[in-house]
This record gives structure tokens, C-alpha cells and sequence, in this order.
């Protein structure tokens, strides 16, 4: 069987202001549909590459904003359970974050808001990917490898791959499946990787625990 | 020798810079020109002065040229600096045309290097207005916008945007300041250089000597703010909050003030500072020359507070240089003191002088909590706020300008 090998690429990522801002809960939410698409990407995921403060509670900017902003700890509770891979589009995203606030605004008599200067800026991002010139043709040639990988090639491959593949998986496992069963365990460990609540440090470390657990004796 | 990008990847790994070379692979050769109004004092001229050999060993032709002028001219940046900022201060046209007249003979100085650059940063107001006499240009131009311009005072904002708006893109600290702009607006937030002398490690003799020079005790907590003598950072309500702290605990107050040769009114702001200030043997109130780095080092490194209580900020750069150094910081609710200050987590943010004191006396009562934040502090400088971050996205922008504006750009193998 002939399987190509799997070729490291990498990413960086600059954030662009859309120029468009909300202050209460409504504001957002008429603003989230015309929002434009690459918003929800940023705002779920782009702060993974983008200065800030790890959030302990909160993986994306609108639970953050919600809960820091707002004081509105429902909203930003609600916020915090969407997993945009849960849907099959953006536009499945946009209306799920807009009818979480549909409900939150038939809940409340006051509209919550935040102060000036504390308002929601939606941001968009533009991404750079390219080629590393690494390739691996067997996995266990990876083992030693991962550690030392960018953290902008573990987000290509981690969490951008997630929105660009059909089967929206990683693309470590969608290669290892290229091998029938033999690595099976390993793609269930990668797949159980759960990257909300981590940053994409401790993401490499969980892959490199991975490997480490079904590939060192191979080695 | 090791070069300079093997220092930084003693600090941040080596991944983090082959990531840099491989993302500069595609820029090798290109010429890129930096251009502001001075190459001393401020933080910009600190970060151009490490980014420009940065981008030439990545292989970048990188330049850095300094607009110059007279008494007018920088009074009348200045003005529009304060405005940008929220003042209501109305600029004569005389000071206008002086503007206008003196970014024409800067154009025409620079002329040839402006045109032959691929991609050129103009930042600041100061070069701004350079843009409209390069109608024929075929580079690509943008602004550096460093100052905080949430709520700008308009006439002012108004003048200075039809300059702004004919370049191709503008580059921002924080989403709150951008201003509707048809151009893409990037949002890259500064960093500092964790090699400069600045910021680098400092024996702790070194650290005691400078406090000994400037007849600080080491056996009373100090709390220092470092900053130009300028009436946005508030020097007065930081003494007032040591005036409400000094009832209670004892503790000796530093204000150290790097002029900039950009800044005419550092003077008069410093004279007031001194009058308020009046005969307190514990206040000690620091005139730095620009060049005071390692002074200034010494200082954030031998106190046990960094306050930043600005009423407006840009970044605050001096807010990550303290957070670098593990030191808590009290700073205003303002700017992107507010993307660096986290209550409880890398110090407090604060909006009156009791609110600061309040926060002092609580830090000076623990000391295991001052010790953790600064644990915190550092960790998140090293991840967020160091010059190969800027670096890196610096990189992309220029990436994206060169080849497409798509939300994702995919280069091959042949174009790096």
C-alpha cells in the first residue's frame, strides 16, 4: 500500500478590525447577522494565536464578554457550551449565537450592557499557511518531532483542520487512518484530545503524551 | 557570535524562531521602510530600534528614516497627539500649514527611499501627511497608529483622516481604538525586547546601586510609575494615592520620566509634578535622559509596585516592561492597560487615586500574592507580549499585502 506521507504545514495569523462594535446584548445581537464569516472563526479560535490571557472559565469571546462585560453570567454560560463543530456551517453558528440571545433577551426585563469602552468589537482574521518543507512517512518518524513543531503548525493541523475537512477530525488521524487498524488507539487518543479550555502549548503536549504512549516501543 | 535571532530563541524556543524564518522565506529581498519622528525616547523608537536588524537577519532589506522639524511642527503634532487622545484642542492653521509645509520637505528628502520601498510603515501622525504628494506610487503604504484613538476630539480626527484614508491599510493596538476606516485595519499590539538593556536581567548589585544613587531605601516598599512627564498618565493622582497609602504604611514613591525629543510639553507637566510633590524626602521625582535605560531597569526591578495610572494609554509598554520583570501592576482602566492588567491575576486596574491606594495597601499587606502575580506576569509577557510576536505578525501583514487579501493565504513551496 502506498500512502503519502504527511506533510508539516504551518500558519500564522493576524487579526483585522471589522470596524463594528455592539454594547448590549441586542446590539450584538443584530450585529451577529451581518457579522461577517470570518468573525465566528476569530472568535472562537483565533485567540489560541493571538495575545491573551488564558480564560480558565471562558474558551470563546462572547462568553468572555458576556461574563466580563455584561455581568450577565447566564449569557455567558450559554455562550460557553457552543462548539462551532458541533454545526455544519457558519451560518448554523451565527443562528445558534443568535437565538442563545433571543432567549436570554425574553428572560430579562433589562437589556444587559456594557460600559463605554468595554463594548464587543467584532474581529476577523486573515491567515498565512504555508509549507515547512517537513514530511514524515511513518508515524513513528513523528515521535521526536511533535515537541519541537510551532505552535502555528499545531493549529493548522489541529484545530483549522476541524473546519477543512470533511470528516472534521485532525489531520494527524485522518493520515494515521490511512494505515487501516494499526493505529487506532492512537487516533482515538488524538481524536479525545479536547481543545476547548487548553492552550496550544498543552495541546502539543497531549499529542506528544500520545505518541509517546503508543508509538515509543515501535520506535 | 550568536546572532541576534539565536538570543531571542534562548528565551523563546527555537521553534518560535525557525517559525520566523519560514514565514520571513517569501519577504527575502524586499525592501521594507519604517518611518517616524524620532529615533530616541518612546516606545516606538525602542521596538524599531530591534525589529529593523530582526527583519534584516530574516533577510529583509529593512531601513528606519526620522521625519524632522521645527518648534511648530512638533507643537502642533503634539497638540494633534492630545487630541487624538480625547483633548479639546483646537490646532491653528498656521500650525496646520507648518504640518503640511514640513512633511512636504520631508517628502521630498526621502523621496527616492519612499518610492523604492516595497511596503512602507509611516507611524504616527507626525509622517502622516507624506502619503498625498506620492500620488504615482506603486508600493504599498501604511500607518502605524501607536496612540490611543477611542474618542478622539473630531475636528482633529477629521484633518488627519483624509491623510490616513489614502493608504492601503492601517495597523492598530486594540479593536477599541480603530476608527471606520474603508482600508483593512489590522490590530497588532506592541511588544517589548526582552534583550534590550531595558529589559534584560540585571545583577542585583547593579539593581542596588542605581536605587543608592538616587537615594532610594531599600528597606522602606517601593512604588514606582515610569513615564514621560505628560498629564494623561496623571502623575499628580499617583501622588495622591502614595499620599493615602503613606497614612497607613510607610513607602517611598519613584516618578521617573524619560523625555522624548518629540514632546514639548514633558517640561511644564514635570515642573507641576515637582510643585505637587512639594519638599517629601520621599517622593523622588527622576528627570531620565532618554538613553536611561538600564536606570530605568534597575528601578522597575527594585520595586515592589509599578503603578501606570494613566487616564489615557496607548499600550502602556511600561505596564509590560514591569509585568516582564514579575513585578504587580496597578494601571488605569484605560487602553491596553486593560489587555495586560487582569485584577487579581497581573495586579489591578483602577479608575481614582483611592482606588489605587486601596490596591497598594492590599499588595503590600501580602506578599505572597505580589509573588504570584509576578509569577503570572512574566509567564504572560514571554507568551504574548515579546517582540517576536510582533514580529511574526508584522510578517503576515506584509505576507498578506504582497500576495492577496484573501482570509487565507496559502503560499507554495516556489513562492518561499
Amino acid at each position: 500500500m502506498n500512502i503519502d506521507g504527511f506533510r508539516i504545514l504551518d500558519c500564522a495569523l493576524v487579526a483585522i478590525a471589522t470596524g463594528v462594535k455592539a454594547q448590549t446584548l441586542r446590539e450584538l445581537r443584530d450585529k451577529l447577522k451581518t457579522a461577517h464569516p470570518g468573525c465566528f472563526f476569530y472568535h472562537f479560535w483565533g485567540g489560541l494565536l493571538n495575545p491573551h490571557f488564558d480564560d480558565p472559565e471562558f474558551q470563546n469571546d462572547f462568553a468572555v464578554w458576556a461574563s466580563r462585560s455584561l455581568n450577565d453570567s447566564r449569557m455567558s454560560e450559554k455562550f460557553a457550551v457552543i462548539d462551532p463543530y458541533a454545526f455544519e456551517n457558519i451560518e448554523d453558528v451565527r443562528q445558534e449565537l443568535i437565538e442563545v440571545i433571543e432567549e436570554r433577551l425574553s428572560q430579562t426585563e433589562i437589556v444587559p450592557w456594557a460600559k463605554t469602552g468595554h463594548e464587543f468589537h467584532f474581529i476577523r482574521s486573515q491567515m498565512v499557511v504555508f509549507d515547512t518543507g517537513v514530511t514524515f512517512l511513518e508515524p513513528t518518524e513523528m515521535l521526536h518531532a511533535i515537541p519541537g513543531m510551532s505552535l502555528g503548525s499545531i493549529f493548522y493541523h489541529f484545530i483549522d483542520a476541524r473546519r477543512r475537512t470533511e470528516e472534521r477530525k485532525n489531520d494527524l488521524s485522518l493520515w494515521l487512518a490511512a494505515f487501516g487498524d494499526t493505529y487506532e488507539k492512537l487516533i482515538e487518543d488524538l481524536d479525545n484530545i479536547d481543545p476547548f479550555f487548553i492552550s496550544l502549548t498543552r495541546m502539543r503536549r497531549e499529542i506528544t503524551l500520545a505518541f509517546n504512549k503508543h508509538l515509543k516501543e515501535d520506535a | 557570535m550568536e546572532s541576534l535571532l539565536e538570543q531571542y530563541a534562548g528565551i523563546v524556543g527555537n521553534e518560535v524562531i525557525d517559525h520566523l524564518r519560514q514565514l520571513a522565506g517569501p519577504l527575502r529581498g524586499i525592501k521594507i521602510l519604517h518611518v517616524n519622528s524620532t529615533k530616541e525616547g518612546g516606545g516606538v523608537a525602542e521596538i524599531l530600534n530591534r525589529l529593523i536588524p530582526l527583519k534584516r537577519e530574516l533577510g529583509i532589506d529593512a531601513e528606519w528614516e526620522i521625519v524632522t522639524g521645527d518648534k511648530d511642527f512638533y507643537q502642533c503634532t503634539k497638540k494633534m497627539h492630545n487630541s487624538l487622545q480625547g483633548n479639546r484642542d483646537d490646532i491653528s492653521p498656521s500650525l496646520l500649514e507648518t504640518y503640511e509645509k514640513t512633511n512636504v520637505l520631508n517628502y521630498e528628502r526621502l523621496r527616492d527611499k519612499l518610492l523604492g520601498a516595497d511596503v512602507v510603515f509611516i507611524h504616527d501622525p507626525q509622517p502622516a501627511a507624506m502619503i498625498s504628494h506620492c500620488s504615482d506610487r506603486r508600493n504599498r503604504w501604511l500607518w502605524r497608529c501607536h496612540i490611543d484613538v477611542s474618542r478622539p476630539y473630531r475636528p482633529v480626527w477629521k484633518y488627519l483622516r483624509e491623510y490616513i484614508k489614502q493608504y492601503d491599510a492601517s495597523i492598530w493596538s486594540l479593536s477599541d481604538f480603530a476608527q471606520p476606516l474603508e482600508q483593512p485595519m489590522y490590530l497588532i499590539p506592541p511588544s517589548i525586547d526582552p534583550l534590550s538593556e531595558k529589559n534584560m536581567a540585571l545583577p542585583e548589585k547593579e539593581i542596588k546601586e542605581y536605587l543608592r544613587s538616587f537615594g532610594i531605601s531599600r528597606d522602606i516598599p517601593v512604588l514606582t510609575q515610569v513615564s514621560r512627564f505628560d498629564r494623561f498618565k496623571d502623575p499628580i493622582g499617583v501622588i495622591e494615592s502614595y499620599r493615602l497609602v503613606k497614612k497607613y504604611v510607610p513607602v517611598q514613591l519613584v516618578l521617573a520620566g524619560g523625555g522624548a525629543s518629540d514632546d514639548p510639553e514633558g517640561e511644564q507637566v514635570l515642573n507641576e509634578v515637582k510643585a505637587f510633590a512639594g519638599e517629601d524626602p520621599m517622593i523622588h521625582v527622576l528627570e531620565l535622559p532618554p538613553d536611561a535605560h538600564r536606570a530605568i531597569n534597575a528601578l522597575q526591578r527594585g520595586s515592589d509596585i509599578i503603578l501606570q495610572k494613566s487616564l489615557k494609554e496607548g499600550f502602556g509598554l511600561t505596564v509590560t516592561e514591569a509585568l516582564w520583570k514579575g513585578k504587580p501592576v496597578i494601571g488605569g482602566d484605560t487602553g491596553g492597560i486593560k489587555l495586560q492588567v487582569i485584577d487579581h491575576f497581573s495586579g489591578f486596574r483602577v479608575t481614582t487615586p483611592e482606588g489605587a491606594s486601596m490596591r497598594i495597601r492590599y499588595l503590600l499587606k501580602h506578599p505572597e500574592i505580589r509573588k504570584t502575580i509576578g509569577k503570572n506576569a512574566r509567564q504572560f509577557v514571554l507568551e504574548n507580549y515579546l517582540i517576536t510576536r510582533q514580529l511574526r505578525e508584522y510578517l503576515t501583514l506584509v505576507v498578506g499585502m504582497i500576495f492577496g487579501s484573501e482570509e487565507k493565504i496559502e503560499l507554495r513551496m516556489h513562492e518561499r
